[in-house]
């Protein structure tokens, strides 16, 4: 099986995969990376979104070919150390999460919508389509709200 | 001081006739009371006997006896008479069925200063671990980061405490869990007086230490060993006064969402189990179907990555080294298929099976002016995010599962008889779930990956793909419904509800709960569980004259299981349809027409809270609407106020949403109205998008793009839940009254805003894409 090297949350790692398996896998079972979360497989409920050099991915439907020499960030990557990123802080403050297990993709989606978008609208913050089966929407869209400020 | 075996902590009542009288547990070898005789301690009617675990620091266990069983009594003289669920509703049948094993409940106090609760109930999602924490460090007067609260292991001592349903967890445990902590408080003290010579009342707690007047103090951590010894005693123990708490009743975030945010909160197949490798289960292409033959094994063995194949009671198990792997050999298998049990089902034959079983009415529309509605509801999936899940080490003699389960117990039992292994050779670890809205009451990937892990004789990580979940896992059954309302001179006189739905599986424990308190049930005759579970939960809130609700239900086998709120949601939902028609009728403003017949002050009073919160009234656009419903069940009570859009008609969304909320005691407020967010959500999405088609014997959908679950941009920008002060009332339930209420606020909503009697949900029913090959 071909290798594939790539950097995760800041490490240099090498994988022995074939070309074809979704990223997703690569770093569950493969790396035992396990904040991106599986839930549809087909890039549909987005629980799995992370960040391919800087932009919003999903990794289950990315094969780990194309990951090849690029940078990876994952929700375990997105604090630096202790250090919360203020979307996690904001996600904190309005107690998003209920079951928790779509909130890292959540988290990824709206830290990539605010690179882009400094100041969301509810327009923009209704793109984001990731699933949140607990109905948290209006926690997160409060969330994204609080941490655009804090970071403005 | 006297040993006591697990004899001595059941209780002498007559509920021990009902309950089977378990063998001696190995979790309790040496249970000993705290003092002779045990000292009782009060909260409210119940009283507890608390007593110590032999532990080298100190554990107690608190045990609810029978004179605190009996249920509260409504007592209000009503025009209409009390139903079944007013006198004792489900909720209380699960706290009288947890109270002969509440001595279970187990808190240690650990040389490092921190608590540890070992709490029998599953948490996914409804914030439990915190609430309970909450009543640990409120009692202990222990800051609340110092709590830690675990989903104790399937413990079949239990019995019938160990069910997570019913909107039940804090009803039942908030007594016994105050208990529990203020027995460890004690102690603490009484450690400390021993050791400074000062007796325990002049002595005070707070931030995790015991303060003498002159200002010594000492850390629960010193004092967890000296606190643990059996020699010492105490007074009389009684946890603290409602009206001194601090920390319980306020706004608290949950102990886990920093876990959460971080990604490291492990969910079940974020485990580390050594040599468990991925495996997928190819499904039959109707609902249980069998496996006739594989025809194409040894060339799907080929395939890279796999490592195994068994053919297993509900398909064929492949192992591969990633879960990647496993999708791509499951999906290249070639299975010859035997028929399931629904084959020949679709949409359509359901309904007219349901519409030919609902029950006459027996008020016939004679003399009086009437009317009726016919109503009927999608199956529905839970669709958790987390799929359907397990990790199974299956040995020659023993079996460890772990997996998300709201009835582990059961769980246990059934494997153990599965893998014929006796049941203490079993143990069944409950993880923290990714959401379950009743789902997790079964423990169908449990016991499928036992059965995987036994064929293979390997341990496995099962994962259903989404697919899979959706077309073969369990979904809230349809239903029909028919509504009869007669009236005259402005007073309702009759209100008669027919409900007809496919038949739910109760088969998860609580029909045995029922089954061992029939004699104490408010319903009569020969009912089965499910109208049991009917007559428990369902109850008008309206003075609407002779009122009857009756369920029957139709033999199909699907695979079904309660579903946030079971049979409120369509059947509250659609009566509050019709009270708008009834109102519209009688000439009268919706909110005014139910402040007049509303039988409760406390459901009156959410009422008037969202009417004014959420401008009940207030001139809307054309295309929009507001609408209005409540709800009470488990002794709360709920309103719910929305704005809608429905300019396209076809694609309205609800933009506000305004809710008012009374559980009696709100433990932690904003997880309260957590629970009503979310409530909010499944309301919006099963009234306007999300069912399940069903096309010979398979749901078509299979995916979230295709059962619409809604998405951010079907939610509202404006959400507010108004959580009413604590009343005094004993505490209810909020983990499924926050559905019914928007079910009908948005369907009134839906009608006002289009002109049209909404009788079909969800509204928009479009089967808008390709199905997945079956």
């Amino acid at each position: 099986m071909p290798n594939y090297t790539f950097v995760v949350n800041g490490k240099t790692v090498t994988v022995d995969a074939p070309a074809d398996l979704p990223m997703l896998w690569a770093l569950r079972d493969k790396l035992k990376v396990r904040g991106p979360k599986y839930g549809c497989g087909i890039n549909v409920c987005k629980a799995c979104t992370s960040h391919l050099d800087g932009e919003a991915f999903n990794p289950c439907v990315t094969p780990v070919s194309e990951c090849a020499g690029r940078e990876v960030t994952t929700i375990e990557g997105l604090a630096d150390g202790d250090e919360l990123h203020p979307v996690q802080e904001a996600w904190l403050e309005q107690d998003v999460a209920q079951c928790g297990y779509c909130q890292p993709g959540q988290i990824m989606a709206a830290v990539a919508l605010l690179k882009k978008t400094k100041n969301p609208t509810d327009a923009d913050i209704d793109a984001i389509e990731n699933v949140c089966r607990c109905g948290t929407y209006f926690r997160i869209r409060e969330a994204i709200k609080s941490a655009a400020a804090k970071m403005a | 001081m006297r040993e006591l075996g697990y004899s001595a902590l059941t209780p002498d009542s007559g509920l021990l006739s009902v309950a089977r009288t378990p063998p001696p547990s190995k979790g309790f070898p040496m249970a000993r009371p705290t003092t002779e005789p045990p000292e009782p301690g009060q909260v409210g009617r119940r009283r507890f006997l608390t007593y110590l675990v032999a532990a080298p620091t100190l554990t107690v266990a608190t045990k609810l006896t029978a004179d605190g069983l009996a249920p509260a009594r409504a007592d209000a003289v009503v025009p209409t008479l009390p139903q079944p669920a007013e006198i004792l509703d489900l909720g209380d049948v699960l706290t009288l069925s947890c109270a002969p094993t509440a001595g279970m409940l187990v808190l240690e106090l650990t040389a490092d200063g921190r608590a540890r609760l070992q709490l029998p109930r599953a948490e996914v999602g409804q914030g439990i671990t915190t609430a309970t924490a909450m009543l640990v460090a409120e009692e202990l007067d222990l800051p609340l980061d110092r709590v830690d609260v675990v989903l104790s292991d399937a413990r079949t001592e239990l019995l019938f405490n160990q069910l997570t349903g019913g909107s039940n967890t804090m009803r039942s445990l908030y007594d016994p869990v105050r208990a529990t902590a203020a027995t460890a408080r004690a102690r603490m003290v009484a450690a400390a007086g021993a050791q400074w010579g000062t007796d325990a009342s002049r002595l005070s707690t707070r931030d995790g230490a015991v303060w003498a007047p002159d200002g010594r103090s000492a850390s629960y951590g010193v004092l967890a060993g000296p606190a643990s010894r059996t020699d010492l005693t105490t007074g009389s123990v009684a946890p603290k006064a409602e009206s001194a708490h601090t920390l319980v009743g306020t706004p608290t975030s949950r102990k886990d969402a920093r876990a959460m945010v971080t990604g490291t909160q492990v969910y079940t197949l974020d485990l580390d189990v050594p040599g468990a490798n991925p495996v997928m289960v190819r499904r039959p292409p109707t609902i249980n179907g069998t496996v006739r033959k594989v025809n194409n094994e040894a060339a799907v063995r080929a395939m890279p990555g796999i490592i195994d194949i068994a053919v297993v009671p509900t398909g064929v198990a492949v192992m591969a080294e990633t879960f990647g792997q496993a999708l791509d050999g499951k999906n290249a298998l070639d299975v010859t298929w035997g028929p399931g049990t629904v084959d020949g089902e679709d949409n359509e034959t359901i309904k007219k099976k349901l519409r030919a079983a609902a029950l006459p009415f027996v008020v016939p529309p004679l003399l009086t002016q009437y009317v009726d509605g016919e109503f009927d509801f999608a199956f529905a999936s839970h669709a958790p995010m987390e799929s359907n899940s397990a990790v199974a080490d299956v040995r020659e003699d023993s079996a460890t599962i772990w997996a998300g389960l709201k009835s582990p117990i059961v769980a246990k039992q059934t494997i153990a008889q599965e893998l014929g292994l006796p049941e203490n050779k079993v143990t069944v670890h409950v993880q923290q779930g990714g959401g379950s809205f009743g789902r997790r009451l079964f423990f169908d990937a449990a016991l499928e990956a036992a059965h995987i892990s036994k064929a293979m004789k390997k341990p496995v990580r099962l994962m259903w793909s989404r697919i899979d979940d959706m077309r073969h896992g369990r979904a809230r059954a349809a239903s029909y419904h028919r509504i009869r309302a007669t009236f005259a001179l402005g007073q309702v006189l009759t209100f008669e509800h027919r409900v007809a739905s496919v038949e739910t599986d109760w088969s998860h424990g609580l029909g045995e709960i029922l089954t061992a308190y029939a004699a104490k049930l408010p319903v009569g005759g020969n009912l089965g569980f499910a109208q049991t579970v009917f007559l428990l939960t369902v109850k008008s809130p309206y003075n609407f004259g002779v009122t009857t609700q009756l369920l029957n239900e139709v033999p199909l086998k699907f695979h079904t299981s309660a579903w946030r709120s079971v049979y409120s949601a369509n059947t509250r939902g659609a009566e509050e349809i019709m009270v708008d028609e009834i109102a519209k009728k009688l000439g009268k403003d919706p909110v005014q027409f139910r402040r007049e017949f509303v039988k409760s002050d406390r459901q009156r009073a959410v009422l008037d809270k969202v009417a004014e919160l959420g401008e009940w009234g207030k001139k809307m656009p054309a295309g929009f609407a507001q609408g209005v419903a409540v709800h009470g069940e488990y002794k709360s009570y709920t309103a719910c106020l929305v704005e809608l859009d429905a300019r396209d008609p076809k694609h309205p969304r609800v933009t506000k949403a305004t809710i008012a909320v009374d559980v009696g005691k709100p433990v932690n407020p904003r997880g309260v109205q957590a629970q009503m967010l979310g409530g909010l959500t499944d309301a919006i999405s099963t009234t306007l998008t999300a069912g399940l088609h069903i096309d010979r014997g398979l749901p078509l959908e299979g995916s979230y793009s295709q059962f619409h679950y809604a998405r951010q941009k079907n939610s509202p920008m404006d959400v507010q839940v108004h959580v009413m002060p604590a009343t005094g009332d004993d505490i209810g339930g909020a983990g499924e009254l926050g559905l019914p209420a928007p079910v009908g606020a948005i369907a009134n909503a839906y009608a006002r805003a289009t002109g049209t009697r909404p009788r079909s949900f969800p509204i928009t029913f479009p089967v808008d894409f390709d199905p997945f090959p079956r």
